[in-house]
């Protein structure tokens, strides 16, 4: 499925400085529907570049990093087991700099 | 901008609506509150909270000139924005200001500053910018070459506090605000807990600190999430409110990262363990027993100190003469602030040697 990954607060240094990649996510074999944390995993193995524990910790992402999944808090749908869909356009931005 | 608008994501239970409109699709979770809130209703409850922070504690009086410490990081770019819109719309009659401090740190400092001259423009608020390099006479990069990598937020901090006194001196303003956010401020608690420094801990939840000394400073956002701050310019959807976002490159190594990670989890956890934390940080109470060290003036340069040397003149002077690790860590005689305070520390003892502590700068 095609989807929209965006990168901010700082992440985006990780994925050579590009904020947003448009990507295209095959679904892991005999899985019906793609969840946040499948594609956790997919970005961590093909988007991120370097440092990836500066956005991931063991099966989330690292504590101070917001998910928004079409401008919503991941939160309310379920973090890690929010499903994602075709076209969907998710964010991920980094709290933890300065201010 | 309504992509996914028809989706519901939530895995299993019908779509709820937002708690406090009941109209619109939440966007957000508050950590604070644990509601969930649509965008609308979020960017009113953050401003309105804002307000009431800032009326409830008396920070400002009508006429006051008001220098924001603004250094184009995400805190102070809102602080900046916000302030700016609640002076108009409460009419708190404020003159504002940004003051920015350049600390010479290249790739860092030079990117930030051009989102505060931008900022100057958008919100129509007069820029001051000082230089370490103007003020001391080094840059951060030139003590970090003669002091490696440790210890670099000591230096920093150290005269960041101090130019912000004299920048805010030179534009003649009665208070500085700064962008310290609710997260900041549970880490500091933690941090002064950890390093067992009573005087800061007695200090640092202060809603205004510093008001017997030159410049009082307040803290509008002493009460507000970090996550809400980050997801607020997301709801506003305004261009003035892009920020920059960086790790200074010299901060991996400072002490407050490990507050901080604990304080991240601790909120994923909790999310209301950081005004809790506060909340016991404004609560303690220090032994009318215990020595605190008394506060005034430093010989050299007359700011404020509860030593003979105020902590910029210290380290000024070890860099000067060569000695970067003066007034770093706990002194062993020597120096100017070393000598005449030695005390014989017996194990368990709780009394600590007075020069060891960090001169009485205005807040933590």
């Amino acid at each position: 499925m095609q989807l929209t990954l965006e990168f901010g607060g700082g992440l985006e240094l990780l994925c050579d400085s590009e904020k947003i990649h448009k990507v295209n996510v095959d679904l892991p074999n005999g899985v019906q529907e793609l969840t946040m944390k499948d594609l956790l995993s997919w970005v961590r193995t093909n988007v991120i570049k370097e440092r990836p524990e500066m956005f991931i910790k063991g099966d989330t992402v690292r504590p101070g990093v917001l998910v928004l999944v079409n401008d919503c808090d991941w939160e309310l749908s379920g973090q890690l087991e929010t499903t994602i869909e075709d076209k969907d356009v998710i964010v991920f931005i980094s709290t933890l700099h300065g201010g | 901008m309504e992509r996914g608008e028809a989706k519901s994501k939530k895995a299993g239970g019908p779509p709820r609506l937002c708690c406090i409109c009941n109209e619109r699709r939440p966007v957000l979770k508050r950590p604070k509150t644990l509601q969930q809130i649509c965008r609308e209703c979020f960017y009113e409850v953050f401003e309105e909270e804002i307000h009431q922070a800032i009326v409830n504690n008396g920070l400002f009086k009508s006429g006051e000139r008001v220098a924001i410490g603004a250094s184009g990081g995400k805190d102070s770019t809102v602080l900046a924005y916000v302030l700016s819109e609640l002076n108009r719309r409460y009419s708190y009659g404020l003159d504002l200001f940004l003051l920015s401090i350049d600390e010479g740190i290249t790739g860092y400092r030079d990117d930030s500053l051009e989102t505060v001259k931008r900022n100057e423009l958008q919100y129509g608020l007069p820029l001051q910018i000082l230089s370490y390099k103007d003020l001391y006479g080094w840059t951060m990069d030139d003590i970090v070459k003669m002091i490696g990598l440790k210890n670099n937020c000591t230096f920093c901090g150290v005269f960041r506090r101090q130019a912000l006194d004299r920048g805010a001196a030179l534009l003649k303003v009665d208070k500085l605000v700064t962008g310290h956010n609710a997260d900041d401020i549970a880490e500091t608690v933690l941090l002064n807990i950890l390093r067992g420094d009573i005087a800061r801990l007695s200090r640092c939840t202060s809603i205004t600190t510093g008001e017997d000394g030159p410049i009082p400073r307040c803290k509008p956002f002493k009460y507000t999430y970090e996550k809400e701050i980050v997801i607020y310019p997301f709801c506003c959807f305004k261009s003035s409110l892009d920020y920059f976002s960086t790790e200074c490159i010299y901060s991996p190594n400072a002490y407050r990262g490990f507050a901080r990670e604990f304080i991240k989890d601790l909120e994923r956890l909790r999310p209301r363990a950081i005004l809790d934390i506060i909340k016991s940080g404004e609560d303690f109470r220090i032994a009318t027993t215990t020595k605190m060290p008394e506060q005034g003036t430093c010989e050299r340069c007359g700011y404020i100190s509860s030593q003979k040397w105020c902590k910029a003149c210290v380290l000024l002077d070890g860099l000067n003469r060569g000695l970067p690790k003066m007034g770093i860590g706990r002194a062993r005689g020597g120096g100017v602030n070393g000598g005449d305070h030695k005390k014989e520390t017996k194990a368990g003892s709780t009394v600590k040697t007075l020069e060891s502590k960090q001169c009485g700068s205005l807040d933590f």
